[in-house]
């Protein structure tokens, strides 16, 4: 049976901000399934990469802003060397996060860390934990 | 007469590895290269921007390399435009900001009118990272220095994501490096394939979820213990972090868990080339190599 989606303005202007603040043709992704596969972080996901790229093609603007896949993508770039259409995962799970940022949101507390925690973390860790996860 | 080169520590090799930036001069100096520290250099970024209107954040490598332009008008060093990096993050940010100025000139005038202060930048600076310098030189070369006999050692590289990642910015094949194997051979040290070598450790997520990452560095740390390694080698701070001090977590998540020393590829070198031990800082390694490295008769 066939199912029937219907793409509404908002849902089709969320896919050309992503495609715009990423640089990446989305809708090119043949969901192949091929970055799943690849991703070293899949384990910790709720949404695997592929249906990440499925969703933002439908412009499912809710589930991917509220989920845990794009916090979690480390841009290790595994995804983007194999991708059989070339498309960078993320480049795409960055501009889903600068979405959310943008709004003066942060998404770790460094406040939290405790103090024992802060003195062993190099500060390579943090600096990339800042930019990646707050705005 | 020695090789000079301009050099970009970043600031985690002024810190928690400190014992890779050591390492690294002695070896180097063993080899008649003089890495010299950029002057006032800045912090890269750490990651490298992403989306495409965030030119900002490619403000902070491009200034780095405006310092390498005056390095050579002021005859620090002579006609030398490779700037090199040894944390593979900030070889990673530096080299992606580097092509993409190279490839847009647009950005690139916008950035040289932001930073009118500074000289023009017009893509002179070539990033490379310190095992591409080996590679240029020679491993033969390399093995002309080697002066204690490492043979009884097993050592798997790991070269995770950023010296392969993504294919333009690859220091070597990106599915199937080799570059710190050959190095290993040249030490005379036995290189072991572990088939997790690219795997990412987490990187950054080792902030938010540090359980997350363990659980990598398990599988990392089990492939290299199973292929036979005692230890594992890195060029990364965090990939060094990940993999040695997340063994703790890794530990807690899997009891029967035994980890291995995880060892900068340069205090390998300088083991071999009889570099002396307080130049190494092996006390900055969270799980100790030393006793290892007693057992086999290469440290007294
Ligand atoms: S590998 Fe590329 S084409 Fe295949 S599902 Fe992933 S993004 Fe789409
Ligand atoms: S870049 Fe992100 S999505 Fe792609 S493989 Fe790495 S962690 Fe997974
Ligand atoms: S990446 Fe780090 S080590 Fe490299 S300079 Fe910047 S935060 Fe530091
Ligand atoms: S810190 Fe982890 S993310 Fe980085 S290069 Fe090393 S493996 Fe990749």
């Amino acid at each position: 049976m066939s199912k029937t989606v219907e793409i509404t303005k908002e849902a089709d202007q969320f896919l050309k901000k992503i495609e715009e603040l990423s640089g990446e043709k989305i809708t090119s992704c043949i969901q192949c399934g091929i970055c799943s596969g690849s991703c070293p972080m899949i384990n910790e996901m709720d949404l695997t990469p592929a249906q990440s790229m499925s969703k933002t093609q439908l412009g499912q603007e809710e589930e991917l802003l509220d989920s845990k896949s794009i916090w979690i993508c480390a841009s290790c770039f595994n995804c983007k060397v194999r991708c059989p259409r070339d498309l960078d995962l993320a480049k795409v799970a960055e501009a889903l996060r600068q979405v959310v940022l943008r709004k003066a949101v942060d998404k770790i507390n460094i406040d939290a860390i405790s103090p024992e925690e802060m003195m062993e973390l190099p500060q390579i860790a943090l600096v990339a934990a800042c930019r990646r996860l707050t705005n | 007469m020695a090789m000079k080169l301009p050099y970009y520590p970043g600031c985690t090799l002024k810190t928690k590895a400190k014992n890779f930036e050591t390492s690294t001069l002695a070896v180097a100096k063993e080899l008649d290269i003089e890495l010299v520290e950029l002057p006032k250099w800045n912090c890269c970024g750490a990651v490298s921007s992403i989306v495409t209107d965030d030119l900002m954040h490619q403000l902070a490598p491009a200034r780095n390399f405006v310092r390498v332009l005056e390095m050579n008008k002021s005859g620090i060093v002579d006609n030398e435009y490779r700037l090199v990096a040894l944390c593979s993050m900030c070889y990673n940010t530096l080299k992606r900001t580097n092509l993409l100025l190279k490839n847009d000139h647009e950005k690139l005038k916008t950035i040289n009118d932001f930073m009118y202060l500074e000289e023009d930048y017009n893509n002179e600076v070539e990033v490379v990272h310190f095992l591409e310098i080996l590679r240029d030189i020679g491993f033969d070369k390399v093995k002309e220095k080697v002066k204690v006999d490492l043979s009884s050692l097993k050592i798997a590289p790991y070269y995770g994501c950023l010296l392969l990642r993504p294919k333009e910015i690859a220091i070597d094949n990106t599915e199937d490096p080799r570059i710190e194997s050959d190095l290993l051979d040249s030490l005379g040290v036995k290189p072991i394939d572990n088939p997790f070598k690219k795997m990412c450790c987490g990187a950054h997520q080792t902030v938010q979820d540090k359980y997350a990452v363990a659980r990598n560095t398990y599988t990392i740390v089990s492939g290299a213990i199973k292929a036979g390694a005692e230890a594992i080698i890195t060029s990364c701070p965090l990939c060094a972090f990940n993999l040695d001090n997340r063994q703790r977590e890794a530990k807690e998540l899997y009891p029967d868990f035994e980890g291995v020393p995880i060892l900068y590829f340069t205090q390998v070198m300088g083991l071999a080339f009889g570099v002396p031990e307080e130049e190494l800082g092996f006390d900055l390694n969270y799980n100790d190599p030393r006793p290892l490295l007693r057992e086999k008769n290469i440290l007294k």
